[in-house]
């Protein structure tokens, strides 16, 4: 019975299996960068920058159909396109980087709507819009994984400077001209996962696996490497549990795996280690030193 | 050769100088206190030195020393204390020199940076996240950083800024232990005592220098009262300055 319930769908049905891998894949590069986000106050940023492909995926879509190789490389455009012409924008002008990023966003996700409206169904709008990690062929698949691979490959070799940066950028720009570079190559990180994760969750959703898995882990550590481990296996466990969801209650599943985040979310929020609600109002006897 | 040379440097914001037509040179092991009102040019000065502003007009020469050769403590209001990056590491990135992007962290390598913590006084406070540390701790912290950077130029910003004298003696030790390795230490200061007791020689800034020598000689009230009145010239409809050199000929 738990058997059938929790293992079933994915030893029964391969799509489920492929939904799985996808899910985890996208667990393991995007959470670290989420964690990124949150820490450089950039969560909404990336939002912003997730709704920036949209228009891009539409050209493919309008172009080729529902051909997820074709979207991808769209969104890859257009998200660089944006993050550049945002950063442009903001510092040529007195501009504060977060509204010109505002104003993008909203230009895009008018933009995309109507290009897929032009062409598409009411039905391919709602996949663009929500994903469908369901109908992953074995392209895309891979397409995921190569992403996931890169990310975490570039991440590695980053990670020293993007600390420092996050933490101490003038010590950084007095020791090192690393900090730019590894700025940007953050950023195209941003792009990448939220391409990944367009597939599988839509251009709405795909920073959730990002950011909730990492606004979890706040509430349950201080230390980064740690922080970054949770928000993996927050992230993971959310996809699967998502996945099974979806299954059992017929609920779409890019929304699942997000609601399934937000109820650990809540948890975390309610009972975290690090400055959960109820520690905050129970703390418990004050320490001798 | 000189550790630092100013040549007719203006440094400043949006064309307006900050610190303007400064020429002189620091010696070699030299330990300079900079002094001025707020508004003096002092940080601008410094920040032009470790080159993170680059001058308006002028040059700043750093006799064969480059980024790497200069550690450079700034008001550390501009450090996110919220990171979540313990004190161990936080000291560590002082290392940077040596490791790099990729460089391994050896035995060595930590035994240093446990040492440089020691010698702040924060033995224990390896594991604390930098974010509960009180303002003086993290004063130690980035004094340890500084000392992990084995650099030969030191520029320290305002460092005894609310710190209280405890603190205060303990670093100060420290610069005077840098000074004594034959460092470069200039550093931005506001306790005139603290200049005349442990500072040999002092730059008196008001956007414009206003004496520079021995600190006996030049730590007068005249000069300070000409520095009080000098810092008040902002104007936001300035023209260009006529000795300007670069500026005004293009």
């Amino acid at each position: 019975m738990v058997y059938d319930a929790l293992i079933g769908p994915f030893t029964e049905f391969e799509f489920m299996r492929r939904a799985l891998a996808a899910v985890i894949a996208l667990s393991l590069a995007g959470a670290p960068i989420g964690v990124f986000l949150m820490l450089r106050r950039m969560s909404l940023v990336g939002d912003a920058m997730a709704h920036a492909i949209l228009p891009g995926a539409a050209v493919g879509f309008l172009l080729s159909g529902l051909n997820l190789f074709a979207m991808t490389a769209g969104g890859l455009i257009a998200g660089f396109a944006v993050a550049i012409l945002a950063g442009v924008v903001a510092r040529s002008t007195g501009l504060k980087e977060d509204a010109s990023l505002a104003t993008f966003y909203l230009a895009s996700l008018a933009l995309g709507v109507t290009i897929v409206s032009i062409k598409g169904t009411n039905i391919d709008l709602l996949h663009v819009l929500f994903g469908n990690i369901l109908a992953m062929d074995d392209q895309t698949l891979l397409v995921v994984a190569f992403n996931a691979t890169v990310t975490l490959l570039v991440l590695a070799v980053i990670y020293r400077p993007l600390v420092i940066e996050s933490v101490d950028p003038l010590f950084l720009r007095t020791v090192s001209r690393a900090g730019g570079p590894a700025h940007l190559a953050f950023l195209a990180l941003v792009v990448i996962n939220l391409v990944n994760g367009f597939q599988a969750l839509g251009t709405l959703l795909a920073v959730g696996l990002m950011i909730l898995p990492a606004g979890i882990a706040r509430f349950w550590s201080r230390d980064l490497t740690v922080m970054i481990c949770i928000a993996v296996i927050a992230a993971a466990i959310s996809g699967y549990a998502g996945l099974v969801l979806s299954f059992q209650t017929r609920v779409p599943s890019g929304p699942a795996i997000i609601l399934v985040a937000t109820v650990l979310y809540i948890v975390s929020v309610l009972f975290g280690r690090v400055g959960g609600i109820v520690r905050q109002l129970f703390p418990g006897r004050h320490l001798e030193a | 050769m000189a550790a630092v040379h100013f040549h007719n440097v203006t440094l400043g914001y949006d064309r307006h100088p900050a610190v303007h037509h400064l020429n002189g040179e620091v010696a070699p092991g030299a330990l300079v206190a900079v002094i001025g009102p707020n508004g003096a040019g002092k940080s601008t000065l410094l920040r032009g030195i470790v080159g993170i502003l680059r001058p308006l007009d002028g040059s700043i020469h750093l006799g064969g020393l480059d980024s790497r050769d200069i550690a450079y403590l700034p008001q550390s209001a501009e450090i996110d204390r919220s990171f979540p990056i313990s004190v161990y590491d936080f000291v560590g990135t002082g290392l940077w020199r040596d490791a790099g992007l990729f460089g391994g962290i050896g035995k060595a390598a930590r035994e240093k940076i446990l040492r440089a913590i020691a010698s702040v006084g924060l033995n224990g406070f390896e594991n604390r996240p930098i974010g509960t540390l009180s303002g003086g701790q993290m004063q130690r912290v980035l004094f340890a950083r500084v000392l992990l950077q084995d650099a030969r130029l030191i520029v320290l910003d305002e460092p005894f800024n609310a710190i209280d004298s405890k603190t205060t003696t303990d670093l100060l030790a420290l610069v005077k232990h840098w000074h004594g390795e034959g460092r470069t230490v200039l550093a931005a200061l506001h306790d005139m005592e603290m200049v005349r007791n442990h500072f040999s020689e002092t730059l008196v800034l008001a956007r414009g220098p206003v004496a520079w020598g021995p600190t006996a000689e030049v730590l007068t009230p005249e000069n300070l009262m000409v520095a009080m009145r000098m810092c008040e010239a902002f104007d936001d409809s300035a023209t260009a300055c006529a000795e300007g050199g670069r500026s005004r000929a293009a």
